[in-house]
């Protein structure tokens, strides 16, 4: 495992998301309302849709395909809906957002 | 501490836990040996359609889960308010910092002798079932004390079970306060086909027998045989316990609107209490009662209950039969009445200032559901009077609303198109899952989840298999879970106090969550969007992607394009520009819509903006394709080419499209302007539609093609095309002010009334010229083109993927 810097973090939008893409792998960063930074791949359990696009609130994201809610600390779906996605540890180091990835797709992102 | 292990108590532990799992520890005192239980199944029990296991709410397991204390079978004899605990009958003495009372109710016992003979029951629990299964295995004849609700369906139960039923009622009404003499006339012969008997009126005198009884002596002096008596003649609230612990009583345990006795720290609710000098028998009103009783328990401190409407309905299988509200009616109410004896079919509105009060159905309840919602929300039925007692499928909807009784559908039938879900995976859901809410049946089976046109089934499912007096939907409707407010709450609040911003408004209305969900921020962004253009600052985070994108997100995550097309012509220049971006570009898919536009599919996030900055050099603005937002203006030619056309419907098609582009909605809005009434352009089907004819132009609005096809409205005939501009502005801008956001055209003035919106625009011109300057100003903040300004750079990061530092630094 490495750890990636992918930006600083007002490259981040508040309550929202950008994308990392690597290889066939997309990472979503997240940005919450309080500044907490969270990391999961793009894909929603239900259907595959764009996490990254949805709308967050609190520290959770709603899937913009079909209203599925994902918390962002789990990447688990939340309410009675079942299914997860993959989280990544992100951390913010003096101001900028750095990705705890795979070796391999290190490679593919750069 | 819960007193009462019923459906209410429960009912507000299972609230609490979701706000606040770990405030409490939590114990439980119910008389009954048993888990929760849905006591209005028992019928069913009763008649050997369901088991006990298939009625339990709350298995003993899963007190044990939650970590909840259950003394099931032990009763609280007192209460010590002094000392704050509470005395079992056993002997044990528990404490409580917070009591919740929910002792139910006591079924009534007529003084008569011989009423406390051997197989003489009431009708209440388990156990009572139980005694009654037990007689119906060895007794022939039964006799049932009662002509109401629970009498009918023990006697119904109990003839299931092989006995020969009579039932004794003391009026010459069966189920005289739900029914009136005509519908309850019909529910008797009916019961009569299926071989009960009915002995009416009738005054019970006494029950004869030594140690068991044997027969059922009348005020009359005649008698009936009867190895069993079941009383069912009513229930009176359970107040004993509060009463000997010093609590205030009348006839129910009295309480506040936030379900407070008048000691502060004992909660009550269910059948035992007394709300603003009412007593429900029903379970319906427990459903909000518990919501008020959990939130102040939670320490929200904002719920209030405020009173319920009730319904009913019986659950005989095979007999439909709906009643609510005030359905006898007096001298300044007016019945409306349809009846086909030949189908078995008597419906009743009782109506009073174009309002109805109340109704009762036989044999169709297809509506009740319906009808119950007009009482509810008070809404003026003067517009579809006519078409009233025909039904809602008659009233401007030809959706899925109307079909046919659910009861006579198979498991397999879809209910639900969007999600695929079929009526037997419904039934499973509300029965194994314990459902209880139309919103707890779409989070479990997605069902009415997505375009909502099969609400009206799924209600129906729920009604049908929980069975009767079960009814939810507070009248007061929440605009999300996050809030307690409606939507006109809000945005009455929003206006009232200047609120300017989304972190603003939910301070100061209290928002149970840190920033909303994907429900309320959208509509509050629109709300105020609405309510201050020009001041407010757009919230883009609050917006859905699409609208934040500018673009339609695809289900593969990709973009649509769809540039304006004003009022549908174009020409070869145009058609060459939008070849050229698709070739560029590579867009898989390009399409003619229904718009008469033009769809580029399948564009990629990242090339967006320059896709956009290649059509801008085309002179194409963003066609809004993609929002909640003045979408298409159709036209057909006009008079300019077509030997029919009466107008320039064309031109002033083009000239709406350029007064309104830009314009954002509660929802999509589309517009038409057909040259003549053959109606080429399908005015009649749109939010708005203008219908040319030799004399002017007819205006007709609240149309839909969508999901629920519903025509138009004749709103007026105007005779200028300025006339028609200032008319077609002020009604977008009554309804931008007036809709619920994600509320179409159409609903809304199902709502609100045809009548309310003519007297807006038509009738009143000073109004009509109001609004219109609201519209126009407004637009002069919303005729930006979005895609040119993202194309020269506007928010570039949002459509740019994350670049990692150029040299990946390897960190610890």
């Amino acid at each position: 495992m490495t750890w990636l810097d992918v930006g600083p973090l007002e490259a981040l939008p508040e309550r929202g998301a950008r994308c990392l893409r690597a290889g066939e792998l997309t990472v979503a960063v997240f940005r919450t309302s309080t500044g907490e930074v969270f990391a999961l791949r793009d894909q929603c359990p239900h259907r595959g849709g764009p996490l990254s696009q949805g709308i967050v609130h609190g520290t959770r994201v709603t899937c913009p395909l079909h209203d599925w809610v994902i918390d962002l600390k789990t990447g688990r779906a939340t309410g009675v809906d079942e299914g997860a996605t993959a989280t990544f540890a992100v951390r913010v180091v003096d101001g900028r957002v750095l990705l705890e990835v795979p070796a391999e797709l290190l490679a593919k992102a750069s | 501490m819960l007193v009462g292990n019923g459906m209410a108590g429960m009912r507000a532990i299972e609230e609490l836990l979701e706000l606040a799992p770990d405030l409490y520890d939590i114990t439980v005192f119910g008389s009954e040996p048993h888990g929760n239980y849905n006591r209005i199944l028992l019928s069913p029990v009763l008649a050997a359609e369901k088991t006990v296991a298939d009625i339990m709410l709350n298995t003993r397991e899963w007190y044990e889960q939650n970590g909840i204390m259950l003394h099931a079978g032990d009763e609280v004899v007192r209460i010590d308010r002094a000392r704050r605990k509470v005395i079992a009958k056993s002997g044990l003495e528990v404490p409580y910092d917070r009591l919740i009372l929910a002792t139910g109710s006591n079924p009534i016992v007529l003084p008569v002798p011989g009423k406390e003979l051997d197989g003489v029951v009431s009708y209440r629990d388990i156990a009572d079932v139980d005694r009654m299964v037990d007689a119906s295995r060895h007794f022939k004849h039964a006799v049932v004390i009662g002509g109401g609700l629970l009498g009918l369906e023990a006697a119904y139960g109990l003839q299931k079970r092989g006995m020969d039923v009579t039932v004794v009622h003391l009026l010459p009404t069966l189920m005289e306060r739900q029914l009136d003499g005509a519908a309850g006339g019909l529910l008797k012969r009916s019961l009569e086909q299926r071989g009960l008997r009915f002995l009416m009126p009738a005054q019970t005198a006494a029950i004869l027998g030594d140690e068991r009884v044997r027969g059922v002596k009348f005020a009359d002096g005649t008698e009936v045989p009867a190895d069993l008596v079941v009383m069912a003649v009513g229930i009176r609230p359970n107040v004993a316990l509060a009463k000997a612990s010093g609590i205030a009583c009348e006839r129910g345990v009295l309480v506040n609107d936030t379900m407070q006795t008048f000691d502060p720290r004992i909660y009550a609710l269910g059948e035992c209490v007394q709300h603003r000098g009412s007593c429900y028998g029903l379970v319906a009103p427990l459903f909000e009662q518990a919501r008020v009783v959990a939130n102040h328990l939670a320490e929200f401190g904002i719920g209030r209950y405020s009173g319920s409407q009730t319904s009913t309905k019986l659950k005989v299988t095979g007999i439909d039969l709906f009643s609510a509200g005030d359905f006898t009616g007096g001298a300044d109410t007016e019945e409306l009445v349809f009846q086909d004896p030949a189908r078995g079919v008597y419906k009743k509105v009782v109506v009073k200032d174009n309002k109805i009060k109340g109704a009762v159905l036989y044999g169709d309840t297809v509506d009740g559901a319906w009808y119950f919602q007009l009482l509810r929300d008070g809404t003026q039925i003067g517009d579809f009077r006519e078409n009233l007692l025909f039904g809602q499928a008659h009233v401007g909807d030809s959706g899925t609303a109307g079909a046919d009784a659910v009861t006579g559908l198979p498991d397999t039938a879809e209910i639900c198109g969007c999600n695929g879900v079929c009526k037997g995976d419904i039934v499973k859901a509300i029965t194994k899952k314990n459902l209880f809410t139309l919103d707890e049946v779409r989070a479990h089976t997605k069902a009415s989840s997505s375009c909502g046109s099969c609400t009206g089934l799924v209600e129906q499912l729920l009604a049908n298999t929980l069975g009767g007096d079960y009814s939810e939907a507070p009248a007061k409707k929440p605009m999300c879970p996050c809030t307690i407010h409606t939507h006109e709450e809000v945005r009455a609040t929003v206006t009232r106090e200047k609120l300017m911003s989304i972190p603003d408004a939910m301070r100061f209305l209290e928002w149970k969550t840190p920033d909303g969900c994907h429900k309320c921020r959208p509509a509050l962004n629109f709300y105020m969007l609405c309510a201050w253009p020009g001041e407010y600052q757009d919230d883009k985070q609050s917006r859905f992607i699409n609208e934040r994108a500018h673009g339609n997100i695809q289900r593969d995550g990709t973009y649509s394009v769809v540039p304006r097309i004003w009022g549908g012509v174009t020409s070869a220049k145009e058609l060459r520009a939008i070849a050229d971006v698709a070739e560029k570009y590579a867009v898989p898919t390009v399409k003619i819509t229904g718009g008469q536009r033009i769809d580029l599919l399948g564009v990629k996030k990242e090339d967006l903006p320059r896709v956009w900055r290649d059509l801008s050099a085309a002179g194409f603005v963003s066609g809004h394709a993609y929002g909640k937002a003045l979408r298409t203006v159709k036209t057909c030619v006009g008079k300019e080419w077509c030997r029919f056309g009466t107008q320039d419907s064309t031109g002033l098609g083009i000239k709406l499209e350029q007064v309104t582009w830009g314009s954002w909605h509660p929802h999509k809005v589309k517009l038409a302007v057909s040259g003549c009434p053959r109606n080429c352009a399908e005015a009649t089907i749109k939010d708005l539609g203008v219908v040319c004819v030799e004399s002017g132009y007819e205006l007709h609005v609240g149309g839909n093609g969508g999901i629920k096809i519903r025509s138009t409205d004749f709103l007026c005939k105007v005779s200028t095309e300025e006339e028609v501009t200032e008319y077609c502005c002020a009604y977008l801008q009554l309804y931008r002010e007036e809709a619920r956001y994600l509320e179409r055209t159409a609903p809304w003035i199902e709502r609100v009334g045809l009548t309310h919106v003519r007297e807006r625009i038509v009738d009143d011109a000073a109004g009509r010229k109001a609004l219109y300057g609201r519209f126009l100003e407004s637009q002069k903040y919303s005729q930006t083109d979005p895609w040119a300004e993202r194309a020269a750079g506007k928010q570039a990061d949002e459509y740019l993927p994350l670049e990692p530092a150029a040299r990946p630094e390897l960190v610890s």
